[in-house]
């Protein structure tokens, strides 16, 4: 509007920041878990090792981080990866299946090798997803559908239709080991928040992602190589769900191809739409994706500590989901812009008879 | 030319050597006669699907006795005639261009919706209407999503899918059985014409559903509208076309036939059940994708996504048949038929252009 | 005009029409009356609001202030569908029409004969098929809409806003895609229409054409009313005056400033040498030759292949014959990419869909180009990017003076600026602009004309695409003329070359030349 409008209070640039929603949800969240649960955010250290509620619900959120951080970079290009639940499954398959055949299921060689496999196998898959959608140009939705139906189907033929169970001491590290006081997981999810954020904020990857997402017909007129870092944003994204599904199978130890990473490609596009990122591609937050897995995984909690059948779960994610895109839906905003503006108009059209 | 929508709309046109003038069309008898032979480009995924089946058919035929018996087609349409109607749902929202998330979920929310009021005591006449409404009114509620407040359609049908499936454990986290005379007796009557043929009730409620889908489809301004949307939303609206509503009632239909699908999946197990449905929704896209309708929205037929389901449902039985083969094949050449549906589509999508 | 002017009771008064957009004014209190039995000529350059009445009109826009009265009622639209019901329906300027539909289900849609509540095919295959006789159009009604040329679905069109009872059509820019028959046609259904009584609005760039078939137009300048005139009352120049405005001193100013006169090339080498370039279903094979500090005209209607000309050049497309020598070296330029590293730069004539990233600023919008070919891994200092921006944004004076702006909340004028400054600062040697001046206001295209010509002094040769003639006379040197995808004929320059040359060149195919 040309008309000169005052200075935006503070207040109002805080709640219009994109991640201010998504962050009064996290913290009513940790608000309703500390009133249930004094103890919630307390921590204590025993062995070396820090425990707590938040402890927990960090190692039980790496793997969802992990894989909502390559969904976040596959959705600012407009795109989806379905498979990546598929992709956990099938990862965590290779390595156990590996380290349960081989002859010394606790060397550190043998166990280094399984997630060797699995990581490149992970990597062939995304590299698969991101063939099909940059080089054939199926859409995203539907080519990553493929590997979605066909991958847990896959996993059971490496494990054969059981749950393979191994025993495994170095490979239990990366779930539930400890370094520094902390979990392992924290330690390799955390990394490789700061690994990505790296790549796309201090060199052009970001900007040029999001150029690709906004507009892909522009950027490959402007010498974007679109075809190339939508291939790779897919490769990445399914070698991080391949490094998700390791921390999840290790913390179980074992590879169930049914149910392991169930419904987590979900999970992770909720983390990345509440986190801001439109599903229409562009734009992307890390942090916001960050907010949106510890929101996740704190509802999770939070059901349980509150005494709720953790099957209510997806009632409360529904409620978060609705209310969270509800407030950032252009609709509502046009709404309440609109009404501001009348508003003005109101009083200039006063001004003007009196 | 093309039939669909292409990825780019704002690239130029292609008369190609396309004469420029009306004169050139009105070419003789021979013309007219070959374009009366040349068939339809839309229909060309749709006759894919169909020669399918038919190899599958002629495959399982030639490979196992019974194969080709009344008993194995009859079964065919028993057992998946939820999915028929879930797939028939499905068709009017991706013909739209747009995504239904929630139908497993839906459908699992009026199986025990329909269980848990039938144990209460509530007379069948008044449930089975209820939790068919139940469908509805989710469908509702994810087209004003969608289309008021302009929230992505797998975003609303995945907070949809989300919301059913809470309510759903809210319910009950247990199998509850059917016993209600009525429902049971409506659920176990069936009508055999001579030794192996049979259809159930649920196959006449798919068959109903599938019939008034295509009439909708193909013989109100309603179904034109949704073919109208898939070619271009921004045409259908400067056209003067109900786009607001047809779009928000494309959702209303499909949770409506999810009510339904839930209904039928509660005769075929005499139960309701939270767990029901899991990655339902996925098959019954699969199914629509393998019928010859494409997800950019525009081009399909409802006739095509009920051979879909039949396909689903072969390979299912084929896989039973083998005996030797283990279950999870079932996924890995579902997999593999989705990935060759989607490169002939995109094959005839590039070749038009 | 021989026929007397209608006059009479207006079917349609506009009033005090006002719409504003983010920004943009889009209509300032502009009126208009149509009457029954006239064709009335909407006219205006680019970007003068003559689409954006019409959408007011039809309901696609909501108007901010003013009244609309249909028939002697106020009325206002909730949409294209309210519009026809109460008997005006348009045809827009691209062909708003369903492609995956038959050409029977385009015409027909929503006002489908019913028998028992059901679509009654047979009788809505016959219907449409009377209206396409109407226009004297022999296809058939069951073929697919996406078979027909871009003319042809035009005349579809036409024939769906017929359908209904309508007293009101209006015509937005339904002759740019036509050859000379076809307009001929077509005038003569707009004749039968008008002796029916319908008021027709027309829009279109033509001159030639508004002054053959309209009785009256208004005229639009910048969203505001210039007046209501009678055609036989206002001569040509005039209105070209009243259309261009006050910006007229500062046309004939640049006219002046403008070294256009081909000088002699024997013994120079072209910049850009493409012979026998061509690409099946797009654009005949050509020869064009860009010499360095030259500027190259395109001359040609809507789809006479001068965009696929310029898409091949740039490496948009993919030529499958013929070769390009770039500063006498073989160039195969398979992507925009390869062109780039040849120092060619293309702005193309989607402004929204191949050059604006809305939402991204100024800033990155500008060094996108130069970001892309130094690739992700070396990001440029930022120093340098400021340079860069700061540079461009001042030399072609970008608005907002906010290089953290994003761009899709600029006008159209300045984001053609931001999308030049990111061809720019790639520093090209050859700039190809596909209609850099299309709807954007009349100061910033002195502004991209003025600077055209002044990056040719310095050497840069260009490829100048306008749809408007006197621009491309304005500023070539040369000009190549295209028709039905195909060069017919190159001319050389010069004071005697008229509008009218080159219209003939086109019309004729440059079979005569």
């Amino acid at each position: 509007m040309s008309t000169a409008a005052p200075a935006t209070p503070t207040w109002q640039r805080v709640t219009q920041h994109r991640l201010f929603w998504p962050v009064v949800a996290l913290v009513a969240l940790f608000v309703a878990n500390t009133i249930a649960n004094p103890g919630f955010l307390s921590l204590r250290l025993q062995d070396g090792h820090l425990f707590g509620a938040l402890i927990n619900l960090l190692r039980g959120g790496s793997p969802l981080l992990l894989i909502a951080l390559g969904m976040t970079l596959v959705i600012a290009t407009r795109g989806i990866d379905l498979s990546v639940g598929a992709v956990v499954a099938i990862s965590g398959a290779v390595a156990l299946s590996f380290i349960a055949s081989s002859s010394d299921p606790s060397s550190v060689t043998t166990v280094l090798v399984a997630i060797g496999i699995a990581l490149a196998l992970s990597l062939v898959l995304g590299v698969w997803n991101g063939f099909l959608v940059s080089v054939v140009g199926i859409q995203p939705i539907i080519a990553t559908l493929v590997l979605m139906t066909a991958g847990r189907g896959v996993a059971m033929l490496i494990t054969g239709g059981q749950i393979t169970t191994v025993n495994s001491a170095p490979f239990k590290t990366l779930g539930s080991g400890f370094w520094l006081g902390l979990p392992v997981a924290v330690f390799v999810a955390g990394g490789v928040f700061a690994l990505v954020a790296f790549l796309t904020r201090r060199t052009a990857l970001g900007m040029l992602i999001e150029s690709v997402g906004i507009n892909p017909e522009a950027s490959r007129l402007a010498g974007v190589k679109s075809r190339s870092i939508i291939w790779t944003v897919y490769a990445v994204c399914g070698l991080f769900a391949g490094l998700g599904g390791l921390i999840i199978s290790s913390n179980v130890m074992a590879a169930d191809a049914n149910n392991a990473g169930l419904f987590i490609e979900l999970d992770a596009i909720l983390a990345v739409v509440i986190g801001g990122t439109s599903l229409s591609g562009g734009k992307f937050s890390l942090a916001g994706t960050l907010v949106g897995v510890l929101i996740i995984q704190t509802l999770t909690v939070t059901v349980t500590m509150l005494g709720i059948s953790p099957s209510v779960t997806p009632l409360f994610k529904a409620i978060v989901v609705i209310a969270v895109c509800l407030a950032q839906s252009p609709k509502i905003r046009d709404a309440v812009a609109a009404r501001r503006r009348r508003a003005a108009r109101t009083s200039q059209a006063a001004e003007v008879a009196a | 030319m093309s039939t669909v929508k292409t990825p780019t709309p704002t690239s130029p046109r292609e008369p190609g050597n396309k004469p420029r003038t009306a004169g050139g069309m009105s070419a003789g008898m021979p013309v007219r006669f070959a374009s009366r032979i040349r068939v339809d480009r839309r229909y060309l995924p749709v006759i894919g699907t169909l020669v399918v089946l038919a190899l599958m058919l002629i495959i399982g035929g030639s490979r196992y006795e019974n194969f080709l018996s009344g008993r194995v087609i009859s079964n065919l349409f028993i057992n998946n005639s939820f999915l028929i109607v879930l797939a028939v749902g499905m068709t009017f929202v991706i013909l739209t261009g747009g995504i239904d998330l929630s139908v497993g979920s839906v459908v699992a929310l009026s199986g025990i919706s329909a269980a848990s009021l039938l144990q209460s005591g509530w007379p069948a006449a008044v449930v089975i209407p209820l939790v068919v409404l139940i469908g509805t009114v989710i469908g509702l509620v994810v087209g004003i999503m969608v289309h008021v407040f302009e929230i992505q359609p797998f975003i609303a049908t995945l907070a949809a899918m989300f919301l059913a499936r809470g309510l759903c454990y809210v319910i009950s986290l247990q199998s509850i059985p059917i016993n209600d005379d009525t429902f049971v007796s409506i659920a176990s009557w069936k009508q055999q014409f001579g030794e192996e043929w049979r259809i159930t009730t649920s196959v006449v409620i798919a068959l109903v559903v599938v019939a008034i889908a295509f009439y909708m489809l193909h013989y109100t301004q309603f179904g034109r509208t949704v073919y109208a949307i898939g070619g271009g939303e921004q045409s259908a609206m400067l056209m003067g076309l109900p786009v607001a509503r047809t779009k928000v009632l494309v959702y209303v239909v499909s949770g409506t036939c999810a009510g339904i699908g839930g209904l039928l999946f509660a005769m075929f197990s005499r139960s309701g059940y939270s767990l029901t449905g899991v990655g339902m929704e996925l098959d019954a896209i699969a199914a629509v994708v393998i019928g010859g309708t494409i997800l950019t929205g525009g081009t399909g037929f409802v006739l095509g996504s009920v051979l879909g389901v039949l396909v689903l449902g072969l390979i299912q039985t084929i896989i039973t048949f083998e005996g030797t083969l283990s279950s999870w094949w079932t996924k890995i050449v579902i997999g593999g038929l989705l990935l060759v549906f989607v490169i002939l589509q995109r094959v005839l999508v590039v070749r038009r252009r | 005009m021989s026929t007397p002017v209608p006059e009479g009771r207006p079917v349609v008064e506009m009033s005090g029409i006002s719409i504003e957009f983010p920004g943009v004014k889009a209509l300032d209190g502009v009126d208009l009356t149509l009457r029954p039995g006239e064709i009335h000529a909407l006219m205006g350059e680019n970007g003068a609001g003559k689409s954006t009445m019409i959408k007011a009109l039809t309901g696609v826009y909501s108007i901010d202030s003013g009244t609309i009265v249909v028939d002697g009622s106020p009325h206002t639209f909730s949409g294209p569908g309210a519009a026809q019901q109460a008997g005006v329906s348009t045809v827009y300027q691209e062909v708003n029409l369903c492609e995956n539909l038959s050409v029977a289900e385009n015409i027909m849609l929503g006002h489908e004969p019913r028998r028992g509540g059901a679509i009654n095919w047979r009788a809505t295959r016959r219907r449409a098929g009377e209206m396409l006789a109407r226009l004297n159009l022999d296809i058939d009604p069951a073929s697919s809409l996406a078979s027909h040329s871009l003319a042809i679905q035009q005349l579809v069109a036409i024939c769906r806003a017929l359908v209904i009872d309508c007293k009101v059509l209006i015509l937005d820019e339904p002759t740019s895609s036509l050859d000379a028959d076809e307009v001929a046609q077509l005038f003569e259904v707009m004749r039968r229409l008008k002796d029916d009584g319908v008021a027709i609005l027309f829009v279109s760039h033509f001159l030639e054409q508004v002054y053959a078939i309209s009785d009256r137009m208004t005229v639009l300048r910048n969203g505001r009313l210039v007046g209501e005139y009678r055609t036989d009352e206002l001569p040509r120049l005039e209105l070209v005056s009243k259309m261009i405005g006050a910006s007229l001193d500062e046309l004939s100013e640049l006219e002046q400033t403008t070294e256009r006169i081909a000088h002699d090339r024997s013994g120079e080498e072209p910049f850009i040498q493409a012979v026998g370039l061509g690409r099946k279903g797009s654009i005949q094979p050509f020869d064009l030759d860009i010499y360095p500090g030259e500027v190259v005209g395109l001359a040609g209607l809507l789809g006479s292949g001068r965009t696929e000309m310029a898409r091949l050049l740039a490496g948009a497309d993919r030529a499958d014959s013929g070769q390009t020598t770039v500063s006498g070296r073989l160039a195969r330029l398979r992507t925009p990419r390869a062109a780039m590293q040849r120092n060619i730069a293309f702005s193309s004539e989607h402004r929204k869909a191949e050059g604006v990233v809305g939402d991204l600023t100024i800033r990155e919008n500008i060094v996108l180009g130069l970001q892309a070919d130094r690739g992700w891994a070396r990001r440029m200092p930022r120093r340098q990017v400021d340079e860069i921006v700061e540079k461009y944004m001042t030399a072609l004076s970008i608005r907002p003076n906010n290089p953290d702006a994003l761009l899709r909340n600029l006008s159209g004028g300045n984001q053609q600026k931001v999308l030049l400054a990111r061809w720019l600062a790639t520093a090209p040697e050859l700039l190809i602009l596909d209609e850099p001046t299309r709807g954007i206001d009349v100061g910033a295209k002195a502004e991209i004309q003025k600077l055209v010509a002044q990056l040719a002094s310095q050497g840069m040769s260009v490829l100048f695409i306008s749809a408007e003639l006197d621009e491309v006379l304005r500023l070539s040197h040369r000009i190549a003329v295209m028709r039905d995808r195909v060069k017919v004929a190159e001319i050389t320059n010069s004071d005697d070359v008229t509008v009218e040359n080159v219209v003939e060149l086109i019309a004729s195919g440059g079979t005569d030349s």
